[in-house]
């Protein structure tokens, strides 16, 4: 080789190439510039989750009525209190992670297997508590009614607990009145031939506003915030001229055009904040079980070194350290 | 491969025999701060509700100056800063101990979080920023837009 390239003199200084200033390996130090990308990625659009939140402050949901479900608890009201089990396995998970790197300086091969496996465990048991949070928040609670001009109506009553007056929601389904109503189904024979008629709401305005006649002590409330920072509720005749006048559509549950949380908007950044992030957790988990097949067939025991766990690693607490920022805007906030 | 761990947490507070050990005292640590965090967004109290300080009026340079230093507790309900301050800590040592940021060199540390920060900062003041002008615009005496129906 000293023939073909000629030397410097410079050999073992520092200019003189071979050197690592990072002291990192390239596969690792590839792994942090990719963290910080998709770092900003995700704050891109925790940015543009705010940006539409500050734009419509008033309208915006209170997360702790949205998400107050727990699984095999039906009917009680409990926020956060699965985000919190979610984030402790998920912030588990990263330790059964740290611990396999741990056990991979060491050469220990039995330990760095254990620990992917339980890795691996933890990260499914999220993604499903995700699918279930979404399938939950798909299906809906008490139902609303949009206007008009794209606000929510909810529905509830005033009542005593403990001495003390809360204005309690009630469900379109215990409200509304089944009414005979005339109503050609839209078919392509009949109408336009490319468009299908899609799914209908359960009800329709004029059985809802029935159901709020006959009930006497329920009340509408819209989105925006009184000066206590609660929703406003208004008075009796206030809400049936709301409901006449301006109610257009029975909305129940949430997708990316109606939600009866609030504004449409919260619906489609739930969907695609938590969405992506569930996607990076799922791909995680593959990528954990690629590794972990290759901890298995020793791969890494031959090659004398468990970096790759190292490096899988960097990119599964990346997943945890995203879910941290998720939790506090999507939940707490 | 750099096996050495540095084996303490706060400054020198909390030592560690082990690098195991300390994972698992990050972890009661972590725990504790989303308890913290569960417990004050469930129980909400009333302290936390409204903000502690009024924005300076008048508009003047020095009123504009003050309400920019001191805009975390100006505009924002104490709670939600305290939640913002939580999660940057749990960030934190999930990034130092978890990601073993600790043990890297300086300059790597320095590359990716500061040019992280610097520009989530940016992007975050940015958006913030016209979000807030967009809802004036929107919501003032004189918006052209109705949206109350």
């Amino acid at each position: 080789m000293d023939s073909t390239v000629a030397s410097t003199g410079t050999e073992g200084k520092t200019w003189g190439g071979g050197n690592k200033p990072l002291k990192a390996s390239y596969g690792k130090m590839m792994m942090w510039f990719f963290i910080v990308s998709d770092a900003l990625t995700f704050s891109g659009f925790l940015a543009a989750y705010g940006f539409s939140r500050f734009k419509f402050i008033n309208e915006w949901p209170i997360a702790d009525e949205v998400f107050t479900h727990v699984p095999f608890l039906h009917g009680q009201e409990l926020p956060m209190i699965y985000v919190a089990f979610m984030t402790f396995i998920l912030i588990m998970s990263s330790v059964t992670m740290v611990l396999a790197v741990d056990a991979g300086h060491h050469m220990n091969k039995a330990k760095v297997t254990i620990y992917m496996f339980l890795t691996i465990i933890g990260g499914a048991i999220f993604v499903g508590s995700q699918a279930w949070e979404w399938a939950t928040f798909i299906q809906g609670d008490y139902g609303a009614v949009q206007t008009n001009g794209g606000n929510i109506l909810q529905f509830g009553e005033y009542v005593t607990v403990d001495g003390e007056e809360k204005f309690k929601r009630v469900s379109i389904d215990d409200i509304a009145i089944a009414q005979e109503s005339d109503r050609v189904d839209h078919e392509r024979k009949n109408g336009l031939w490319f468009v299908d008629e899609g799914t209908l709401p359960p009800y329709t305005v004029d059985e809802i506003y029935a159901g709020l006649q006959a009930n006497e002590n329920v009340l509408v409330r819209n989105q925006f915030l009184d000066e206590n920072g609660h929703k406003t509720v208004l008075s009796r005749a206030e809400s049936l001229k709301q409901i006449k006048e301006n109610g257009k559509l029975v909305v129940k549950g949430a997708n990316l055009r109606v939600n009866e949380y609030g504004t449409t908007l919260f619906a489609d950044f739930f969907f695609f904040i938590t969405g992506f992030h569930g996607f990076h957790v799922l791909s995680g988990v593959v990528i954990n079980i690629i590794i972990f097949f290759n901890v298995v067939l020793g791969t890494y025991e031959r090659r004398g070194s468990y970096e790759m766990v190292e490096k899988v690693g960097l990119y599964w607490h990346f997943v945890d350290l995203v879910w941290v920022f998720v939790f506090t805007f999507f939940y707490l906030v | 491969m750099a096996h050495e761990h540095k084996l303490e947490i706060f400054r020198g507070l909390w030592k560690f025999k082990s690098n195991t050990q300390k994972i698992w005292g990050v972890l009661a640590f972590l725990t504790f701060v989303t308890a913290i965090e569960v417990v004050l967004g469930i129980y909400k109290p009333e302290v936390f509700m409204h903000t502690w300080m009024d924005p300076f009026e008048g508009g003047g340079f020095f009123a504009t100056l003050g309400n920019i230093i001191f805009s975390p507790i100006v505009y924002m309900k104490p709670l939600n800063l305290i939640f913002i301050l939580l999660t940057i800590v749990k960030a934190y040592y999930i990034t130092w101990d978890f990601m073993h940021m600790r043990d890297e060199v300086g300059s790597l540390r320095k590359m990716v979080v500061w040019t992280s920060v610097f520009l989530i900062c940016y992007l975050i003041f940015i958006l913030l920023q016209e979000g807030g002008y967009v809802f004036n615009v929107y919501n003032n005496e004189n918006a052209l837009i109705k949206h109350d129906f």
